[in-house]
């Protein structure tokens, strides 16, 4: 065959490139192929030759609306209580463009207050915490409670394997 | 007559054409008003180059013909002010941000086609309204009226505009009710409506409950709780362009009365 006769057959640098050919490689193997591979990438690379052209510092912005430059109010407008949603948005974007209240104000008024809101999210927290709580946990909170002589129950106490007796 | 490098020396409010250059002062704080030669060294703060103006090598190129307006920087060293040109057009272009009514003319798929009175038209999708989910769609038909605001416009692409702002509020935009009345005015017109301390529209609240949304491209839609009320709202408010104060509160005080 011919293929005795020839040389080491010389393996394509696509090949090469190939994650299973490059896994018997050393680090420096590896480092010299990809910076072939950016020199390869970077001559095929076209660019401009031109000279550097310093960017100005620019302190002129181009805007083509006019509603920064004149401070145009909303455009939505009611009066004389026609549509009260309206006025209320009137109030609040006006006040918004001309920045004089930098608070937003979306606070609505609360129904409930802080304290309680506080009050019913501690109580929230255990009743929604009881549901993930493993059968055994369960069990044992359940007897907590019933106990109410605070005669507790040993709960260190980890339950053994006991041999059944014959 | 050279035409270009020719430096101007125009005082604010003034007329200015086309290709006027402007030079921008070295301290725009001092003196603001009057644009003179200037050593080119960077003034203070950022300059708002506005409509009609563009930025050039020497300073601004003014591009359309009108009055030449200034407002002064509002805080201490906040930025330097702003330059525009005040023109009178009836034509709208679309413009990035600003909030327009828009005429639904098709549905076509996921958007709707709207006429803005540009070139083009608009599309707004359907998933640009508050509360507006894949299987919650807004109840939008061909005919009704948009308040929104263009989020794309220039001249290489469509314009497409939105009901929302950018937190997913609607702040008063969408679809505008059935009933109330339609018309067109020039810009001019509408930017001084909206302008801060505007006359016209305080005496007109005075006058009538009525509710009224103002499009940037020249289209107001009015609305007041009879026919005739509406009616004489949107008569006024065409007139008013060309009439001067005094006529107009005359007008306004001979309806107030009968």
């Amino acid at each position: 065959m011919a293929m005795a006769g020839e040389g080491k057959p010389r393996l394509s640098k696509n090949l090469l490139r190939m994650k299973f050919m490059q896994r018997g490689l050393d680090s420096e193997t590896k480092k010299q192929l990809e910076e072939e591979e950016k020199k390869i990438i970077s001559e095929e690379h076209w660019y401009l030759d031109l000279p550097e052209l310093k960017e100005k510092e620019s302190f002129i912005i181009e805007e083509r609306s006019f509603m920064p430059c004149e401070d145009l109010l909303y455009g939505r407008m009611s009066f004389k209580g026609f549509n009260p949603e309206i006025e209320k948005l009137m109030i609040q974007m006006n006040s918004r463009y001309k920045k004089e209240e930098i608070e937003a104000d979306d606070k609505m008024e609360a129904d409930v207050s802080d304290e309680e809101m506080a009050r019913r999210y501690e109580s929230l927290v255990g009743t929604i915490g009881k549901k993930f709580l493993k059968k055994r946990d369960r069990h044992e909170l359940q007897d907590e409670d019933e106990d109410e002589n605070s005669n507790l129950r040993p709960s260190n106490v980890k339950k053994m394997f006991l041999k059944p007796q014959d | 007559m050279a035409a270009s490098g020719l430096s101007a020396e125009v005082d604010v409010g003034q007329v200015v054409l086309p290709g006027d250059v402007l030079l921008l002062p070295a301290a725009p704080n001092a003196d603001g008003e009057r644009l003179r030669l200037g050593p080119s060294s960077a003034p203070r703060g950022r300059l708002l180059c506005g409509p009609g103006l563009r930025r050039c090598a020497a300073g601004l190129l003014v591009t359309k013909c009108g009055l030449l307006r200034h407002r002064p920087p509002a805080g201490a060293g906040t930025g330097g002010g702003a330059y525009w040109v005040d023109s009178q057009q009836k034509r709208y272009v679309p413009v990035k941000g600003d909030p327009i009514i828009g005429i639904v003319t098709a549905k076509a798929g996921d958007i709707f086609k709207v006429d803005v009175g540009g070139s083009e038209q608009a599309s707004l999708s359907y998933l640009a309204f508050e509360g507006a989910t894949k299987r919650n769609r807004p109840n939008v038909q061909v005919g009704d009226l948009v308040y929104g605001q263009f989020i794309v416009a220039n001249k290489d692409m469509e314009p497409e505009m939105v009901c929302i702002d950018s937190s997913g509020r609607a702040n008063g935009m969408g679809i505008i009710g059935h009933e109330g009345l339609l018309f067109k005015v020039s810009l001019g017109l509408i930017r001084k409506l909206l302008a801060p301390n505007c006359e016209i529209i305080q005496e007109l609240g005075q006058l009538y409950p009525f509710e009224i949304v103002l499009g940037m491209n020249g289209r107001i839609w009015v609305k007041a709780k009879t026919v005739q009320q509406t009616l004489i709202v949107a008569n006024i408010l065409e007139a008013c362009e060309h009439m001067t104060s005094e006529q107009r509160k005359q007008a306004l005080a001979k309806l107030s009365e009968s």
